[in-house]
């Protein structure tokens, strides 16, 4: 944020956003789960020009060992741009950014897991931004999402990110790189839609408490959208071949 | 532990399959598993492409950016290779600076694009001495089931082929097509039992005695060796699988 | 194409937080309740009983359950106990007092070596979730030779079927002796060419458990692949 001059009319006589948006709409967002073999889960989100994939390991046995809880399981996440992923190559490895953005959605996502029937173990989650236009960490929250409930780890709900921001005084949802780079205030948000609270938030820039609350509902709103999407896609993994089963399958038959 | 005790429990299955000439996913000793490469996939970076080898998936990005020359070498670009092989990629991936494994992939990736010429490195001169292009390979593992190398160099040359020089951005003119002119192809083999099976999955690769990569040009001339694992090679094993190199090198080139 | 059976065959995938029931109904596996409703917790199917709410998971990962048979590897060894790995997020002591024979302190390592798969069956869990084995029952032991191939542990039932009807039918066709552990390890032992055939046709159980028709298509594969080289 900085609300960097620019030549470039954010919003236009119309009310249109650079890229046509009305301050209100969201990019085009497109999400697939079980995307890869090896992890236990995975997801991959298309959202505007973001890239990210999400893929989760676990519970399994707690590394570092020493910050094994005996009562229930850690969420660990670690959030990574490829160098590949911004204009300007990014030296490879973690910056001060990824650690805080990896801790924010550790803990988004451990208020959701049922993490009390895993004492001492570790739901490892990965989250690797390929294409980044701004919102990652948005996508990046909802890609764990998808990825957990992919894994079958047990959770209250799935959490949808989004964020709504100030540009030309104007506040508008799902920024894209060129407003979150000229704008003048940015509010991801991360939301449980069963219980209608508010796992993630964050705010930087300048803003009224009117344009916050309108900005929170706007991102809340399109939350809920978020988590029809998440919902589709875990479904679609599995309804191509779910026609029918025996109700035998759901017992624990005897190993012969 | 976890998913690789699995590994280490088919190796008598291996050496059995092995024996009667087959392998475990049913492939000949010197197939390669499906191939399929996508181009253009990241559109931050000037050039990528997304591998996939059986179940491993990596992704390639190339950037471009202006820098000074090295000192010994002041009329070319520099090439610099980078491989991240993530944790989501595979449980047995640890996060953290690159480790021997991961040096030695992108060591070798980068010998034969190097050593095969795959770019006309004096052609990415601005300024002799003063100013030159400085190419970035980032191979990033997304899915590990074996064979990291040969997924990242199929990768680079399928990048390398749609890399724009991003001339304009630096100021430097107009924007140009990556001056490809060779296509160094490695291929990856290993030895378990005295058999020597092209294109290992990860199974085969924790199994072998020895592992042999060649990276070979559309001549025909080898341009880069290396062996791995501890176990050895006989003369003729390795004059063997040179030619195979070729053989299937040529094959892969041209689907590519 | 549905049998003209009760509710409980009619398939609805449930996603973490979907709504089950209103009911004060139990709240099974996969489940969880909240003011009287009953919520998904895990992506699966929906099993709905006269006195349970469940969802059968489509993943996720073991979970050790008292009298569960399991197929481990010893991993460690310590002079009053082997540790077992079963493919759990929790390593399982075996204890010298839960195996058939008299072992002395010290002497485990004569017994059995880092790398035995052994046949193990869950005794007890505690709320900590720790675990443990024992070889005490009859038919457990030490399997040797053969070889041990894992599926996820939520495809276990498919692969066991109903009344165990699947396994019957794998080890009819292809005379295979075939252990399947509720951890998702499946220990099979037979000729090559025959456990090559185990192998696909758990391979296709696996990729396809709630598709229907599955034990027709297991069955023509097993047909298929009979009397060839596999």
């Amino acid at each position: 944020m900085g609300g960097t001059p620019t030549d470039l009319k954010l919003i236009d006589e119309n009310g249109r956003r650079l890229d046509g948006r009305r301050p209100d709409e969201m990019r085009p967002l497109k999400i697939e789960a079980g995307v890869l073999k090896r992890a236990d889960g995975s997801a991959y989100v298309e959202w505007g020009l973001n890239k990210v994939m999400a893929a989760v390991y676990g519970p399994r046995e707690c590394h570092p060992r020493h910050l094994q809880n005996p009562e229930r399981a850690l969420v660990q996440c670690h959030y990574n741009m490829a160098s590949f992923s911004v204009d300007d190559r990014k030296r490879p490895g973690p910056d001060r950014r990824s650690h805080e953005i990896s801790k924010i959605i550790s803990e988004a996502l451990t208020n959701v897991v049922f993490t009390e029937y895993f004492p001492r173990t570790s739901v490892d989650v990965y989250i690797e931004v390929l294409q980044a236009n701004a919102g990652t960490r948005c996508a990046g929250l909802t890609a764990a999402s998808v990825a957990l409930a992919d894994a079958g780890v047990p959770m209250r709900d799935l959490v949808a990110a989004c964020a709504a921001g100030k540009v030309a005084d104007t506040i508008v949802l799902d920024l894209g790189k060129e407003e979150d780079n000229s704008g003048q205030a940015d509010i991801p948000v991360g939301y449980v839609p069963r219980t209608g609270e508010i796992v993630l938030l964050q705010m930087d820039g300048d803003l009224t408490p009117d344009e916050f609350g309108k900005g929170v509902h706007m991102a809340v709103e399109a939350c809920k959208k978020i988590s029809e999407v998440q919902r589709d896609a875990l479904k679609r993994r599995y309804s191509a071949r779910t026609e029918e089963t025996e109700i035998g399958s759901a017992e624990r038959s005897e190993a012969v | 532990m976890g998913k690789d005790v699995v590994a280490d429990l088919k190796r008598d299955y291996i050496s059995k399959l092995l024996a009667k000439g087959q392998r475990v996913d049913g492939r000949r000793f010197d197939e390669l598993r499906p191939l399929t490469v996508e181009t253009n996939f990241i559109g931050s970076a000037e050039g990528s492409a997304r591998v996939k080898l059986g179940n491993t998936e990596v992704v390639v990005g190339v950037k471009l950016v202006t820098g000074e020359p090295f000192p010994d070498t002041p009329n070319t670009g520099v090439l610099t290779t980078n491989a991240e092989l993530i944790p989501m990629a595979s449980d047995t991936f640890e996060g953290g600076p690159p480790d021997q494994e991961s040096i030695e992939v992108a060591r070798v990736i980068d010998r034969g694009i190097r050593e095969g010429h795959a770019v006309d490195m004096p052609k990415l001169c601005i300024e002799p001495g003063k100013e030159v292009w400085i190419m970035f390979v980032d191979v990033h593992v997304l899915d590990y089931d074996g064979n990291l190398f040969d997924a990242a160099n199929i990768g680079a040359n399928a990048a390398f082929k749609s890399t724009i020089v991003p001339a304009k951005r630096a100021g430097k003119g107009e924007d140009y097509p990556l001056p490809v002119l060779h296509q160094p192809i490695s291929i990856t083999a290993v030895k378990i039992d005295g058999k020597i099976l092209v294109d290992p999955t990860h199974d085969e690769e924790r199994v072998a005695d020895a592992r042999l990569t060649v990276a070979t040009t559309e001549t025909g001339n080898l341009c880069a060796i290396q062996k791995g694992l501890d176990g050895a090679f006989t003369l003729e094993e390795i004059f063997k699988t040179v030619d195979a190199s070729r053989r299937i090198g040529a094959e892969v080139r041209s689907k590519l | 194409m549905q049998s003209s059976d009760s509710k409980e065959n009619i398939r609805e995938i449930v996603v973490p937080g979907d709504l089950l029931a209103i009911s004060s109904k139990k709240a099974g596996p996969g489940t969880y309740s909240e003011g009287g409703k009953i919520f998904a917790s895990q992506l699966g199917i929906k099993s709905v009983r006269p006195d349970s709410i469940s969802v059968v998971p489509f993943a996720g990962q073991y979970m050790p359950i008292r009298g569960d048979l399991v197929v481990g590897k010893i991993v460690d060894i310590g002079p009053s106990n082997w540790l077992v790995d079963i493919n759990s997020p929790y390593p399982s002591p075996l204890h010298v007092n839960e195996v058939p024979w008299r072992v002395e302190f010290g002497e485990t390592g004569k017994f059995m070596s880092v790398g035995d798969i052994v046949l193990l069956k869950i005794v007890g869990v505690d709320e900590m979730k720790r675990i443990q084995v024992s070889m005490q029952e009859h038919g457990l032991r030490k399997l040797a030779g053969g070889m041990v191939i894992e599926v996820s542990p939520s495809k276990v039932p498919r692969v066991i079927g109903k009344n165990g009807s699947m396994i019957q039918m794998l080890k009819n066709m292809t005379g295979c002796r075939i252990y399947v552990g509720q951890n998702g390890r499946i220990w099979i032992d037979g000729e090559l060419d025959s456990i090559v055939r185990a192998v696909k046709a758990i391979r296709m159980i696996e990729d396809e458990a709630h598709s229907l028709g599955l034990t027709e298509k297991v069955k023509e594969l097993l047909e298929q692949s009979s009397g060839k080289g596999a």
